[in-house]
């Protein structure tokens, strides 16, 4: 078997070449005729839309599920997966969004899981651990103990226990499937350090990601996706961003951030010493309606926290919460009630219910409108709902469709079509933007700013720092649970808002 | 069009366990058949005495199983519904012969009045009782934050003991106690001929009817769903998870307080709390056979009762074509992964 550093140096064979791959899932052509490559020490972002081909090229890759025609190659060798087996014995690897681990496992049991060192079947412990060792120092992380349970460790300690896994079933292939979406500031500074590495060892990366700013910094080449096709590739540094945009898109895009004028009325929402458990700590803020507000911070500055516990999802433990100037409890019944709506960060978990329809998770909140003596009438809320889907451009089979067989995009205008549909004066919103494509994130920006305009006032979590920017009147910034600063948006520039967020973080010890 | 498509599927597949109860009644009518054919006897299992007798049988579990729908479709479980059986219809016998004792000078001046009332407080105290002890499990679960299986594993333990404490150790006789159409509601052959099954079979039919329409048409029927689907969603949403969970097990309860009435009068007027073991299995195995996830979100009343059908088919099929206990038991085990099979054949089809 060739070793990297010999397909290195014979830079005409790719490390991994994929050519006329083709996939059908029922009436959609998933992919048509695509070709992809990919030479070691390399790393490659794939770009494309939600539903754009990526997951189901991967897919194909890793043997999840086998192409209707085409070839695959690595390194020279014909390569047919039968199998996520077959794929690790090629040499390619893995990391998905979704981290694959045993929580309660160590490091070491994780990353040697289904590849342990044994003597007859006995594990072979005092093997093991100098290759975990090594394999951890190679990415830069020996602070890494071998015997914490992965479940103690934050997100990105346990994206590494992964990376470690991929080297020591000697992957040449790896692929990184969103790697950043759940990763703050100095987070992803480091596991672009990690990749960085791993490309100087020769390893070919492909990189998936929505974000563009991060795809320019860290990869050498690209190919786009759109429908199924390869839209284009090439290497980054001949191309701008409004091309790649255009290719993704298929169009060119007028505006990434869509405003909608608007401006600020009467105080609705007041807090007044507002902590959480652990946080967020003392926080006095006060919303307006038509207003925007953007809360920027760290993960773990207890931004998501803050909203949740205004909301009543977390428990209070100090401050009020006035709406329209009168207290209320924070509980989702009564907060519901005194007219504010939240979209939560996590929409397979808690955003929706996934097996249930479309029309089911957008009145969940508000089926009030179609009850009478306790009865509902399902033609009047069904009506209603396609009415919200139409309105919000809802690509869905019909109102009755579960909810889990929607695109990512799709599912968020579903979590925000409920918000709307509640019709709340006072909209939370965390992360309204994951995980969805440029297309899409126009959209929820218009929509965010329509209703502003409307004399809604919107708080407006999230960890991207150009949307925050682009969409909000003021923006907050916390730390460690405290409110750093809000200042008008024009005040504030890129830096700045990451110093304030980083700031806080040796101010309180 | 493809809209007519999808929404037709869906019928067909929530149709599914019904053909299920029809394939397995074909199935066994076929073999009895046979059977009794070479045996040279007249063929029973295409018989109207038959039907009476399935449909009676299956009764029983069903209109418990109705409850336990409501129970899983909100991702819960009640082990305790078998022993929770066995303890309403010790609490009604006890309640028939304590009260007909103390009514006895009552009787005497109006014995009419006084049969109506004495019914009227044992099967209120039994329907209670049920419900008490669905308020208990789910007061427990969300009280505690316990995993309903846990919990119901308890209280399953803990019915049969009250039960055991209420009736001293022996079965509670209350024999000719009872009023003759109270006790005749679980006589397969009904009296008044016109009734064609028993008027349990009718009362079971109607609840079921109304918790049918319940799921579809309230707003407590979506958030039972709801809550089942996605808890966290429900909580989102503003929907009381703590009060909808607490009613549904509540609910449930009566339906176990019905079921036990069924007990009780099966036994001909007796309430024996060791009765109810393993009970609870055949209401969850109708439930799953009938489509119901115990991930929660997913079943149907039809179904339900489907699947307690196919369960009481194959015990009278089998006794009819004379086929051992034993593999009745080993039937309907491989009919239950059979049906949960079939369920998530169809998840992965539905989503591909």
């Amino acid at each position: 078997m060739d070793s990297p550093s010999d397909s290195h140096t014979r830079p005409t064979a790719a490390l991994l070449g994929m050519s006329g791959i083709a996939k059908r899932f029922g009436a959609t052509q998933a992919l048509d005729d695509v070709s992809f490559e990919l030479s070691a020490g390399r790393v490659m972002a794939l770009i494309g839309e939600n539903g754009a081909g990526k997951s189901t090229l991967m897919k194909v890759l890793s043997g999840a599920c086998s192409a209707d025609s085409g070839t695959m190659q690595v390194a020279g060798t014909p390569y047919r997966p039968t199998g996520p087996s077959s794929a690790r014995d090629a040499g390619i690897a893995m990391i998905y969004q979704e981290l694959n681990l045993a929580p309660d496992l160590s490091v070491e049991d994780n990353i040697m899981l289904g590849q342990e060192d044994h003597r007859r079947g006995l594990l072979a412990r005092s093997l093991q651990r100098p290759r975990v060792r090594k394999v951890l120092e190679r990415l830069g992380h020996p602070e890494l103990h071998p015997d914490t349970p992965v479940g103690q460790l934050p997100v990105a300690a346990r994206q590494l226990v992964e990376i470690a896994r991929a080297l020591i079933s000697q992957a040449r292939v790896i692929v990184f499937d969103e790697p950043t979406s759940s990763l703050a500031g100095q987070d992803v500074r480091r596991l672009f350090e990690v990749i960085g590495r791993l490309r100087d060892d020769g390893i070919g990366v492909v990189y998936i990601s929505h974000f563009l700013e991060e795809v320019r910094e860290l990869c050498d080449d690209y190919t786009v996706l759109r429908d199924g096709q390869v839209a284009g590739t090439g290497t980054l540094a001949d191309t701008t961003e409004a091309d790649i945009v255009s290719m993704m898109v298929g169009r060119r895009v007028e505006e990434l951030f869509p405003t909608v004028p608007h401006t600020a009325g009467e105080k609705i929402l007041d807090l007044e010493g507002l902590s959480g458990r652990a946080v967020p700590r003392d926080i006095d803020l006060e919303l307006h309606r038509g207003e925007i507000l953007g809360v920027a911070g760290l993960v773990g500055a207890g931004r998501t926290e803050l909203l949740r516990c205004l909301f009543g999802l977390e428990p209070v433990a100090a401050g009020t919460v006035r709406v329209a100037g009168i207290v209320r409890r924070p509980l989702p019944e009564t907060m519901i009630g005194s007219g504010l709506a939240l979209v939560s960060e996590d929409r397979k978990d808690e955003g929706l219910a996934q097996e249930r329809s479309l029309v089911d998770n957008i009145t969940y909140s508000r089926l009030g409108p179609y009850t009478r003596f306790g009865l509902l009438n399902l033609r009047q809320r069904r009506e209603a709902v396609a009415r919200c889907m139409s309105d919000l451009e809802i690509k869905a089979v019909s109102p009755e469709q579960s909810v889990a067989e929607l695109s990512g995009g799709n599912q968020q205008k579903v979590a925000l079509a409920r918000v709307l549909h509640q019709d709340a004066d006072v909209l939370l919103l965390d992360e309204p933007t994951r995980g969805i494509d440029v297309g899409t994130k126009a959209e929820v920006y218009r929509l965010i700013g329509e209703q502003a305009a409307a004399g809604k006032a919107v708080l407006f979590v999230s960890s991207y720092t150009p949307e925050l920017l682009a969409v909000c009147d003021r923006i907050a910034v916390l730390a460690r649970g405290r409110l750093q600063e809000v200042r008008e948006t024009s005040k504030w520039s890129e830096e700045s808002l990451i110093n304030c967020a980083i700031g806080g973080e040796g101010a309180v010890a | 069009m493809s809209t007519d498509r999808s929404r037709l599927s869906k019928l067909a597949w929530s149709m599914g366990p019904l053909l299920g109860l029809v394939v397995v009644t074909l199935v066994f009518g076929a073999i009895e058949y046979n059977v009794a054919s070479g045996e040279g006897r007249q063929p029973q299992f295409f018989t109207p005495e038959s039907l009476q007798v399935v449909l009676n049988h299956a009764s029983l579990v069903g209109v418990a199983a109705l409850g336990m729908t409501l129970i899983i479709i909100a991702g819960g479980i009640d082990l305790s519904a078998g022993t929770a059986i066995a303890l309403t219809a010790t609490s009604i016998a006890w309640l028939y012969r304590e009260g007909f004792d103390g009514m006895a000078d009552w009787r005497e001046s109006s014995p009419l009045m006084a049969t109506v009332a004495l019914s009227t407080m044992a099967i209120t105290g039994g329907l209670l009782t049920g419900c008490l002890c669905g308020l208990i499990n789910g007061g427990l679960i969300s009280l505690l934050r316990l995993v309903p299986f846990i919990v119901t594993l308890g209280t399953m333990t803990a019915f049969q003991g009250i039960g055991r404490t209420i009736s001293g150790e022996t079965p509670v006789r209350a024999y000719g106690k009872v009023p003759d159409i109270i006790a005749s509601l679980q006589n397969p052959y009904p009296d008044p001929e016109w009734l064609l099954v028993s008027p349990g079979v009718w009362i079971m039919l109607i609840l079921a009817a109304v918790v049918s329409l319940m799921l579809r048409y309230t707003v407590f029927g979506r958030h039972v769903f709801a809550i089942g689907s996605n808890e966290s969603t429900a909580r989102l949403c503003g929907i009381n998870v703590i009060h909808t969970r607490i009613l549904v097990y509540m609910l449930a309860g009566v339906f176990v307080g019905v079921a036990g009435l069924y007990q009780f009068t099966v036994l001909g007027g007796e309430g024996d709390p060791v009765s109810g073991l393993g009970l609870e299995l055949k209401v969850i195995a109708a439930v799953v056979i009938g489509g119901g996830s115990l991930n929660g979100g997913r079943g149907s009343i039809l179904g339900t009762l489907s699947g307690a059908c196919i369960i009481t088919v194959i015990q009278h099929g089998c006794v009819l074509i004379g086929v051992p206990d034993h593999y009745q038991d080993i039937l309907i085990g491989l009919i239950i992964i059979a049906a949960v099979t079939i369920d998530q054949l169809r998840i992965r089809l539905q989503t591909e």
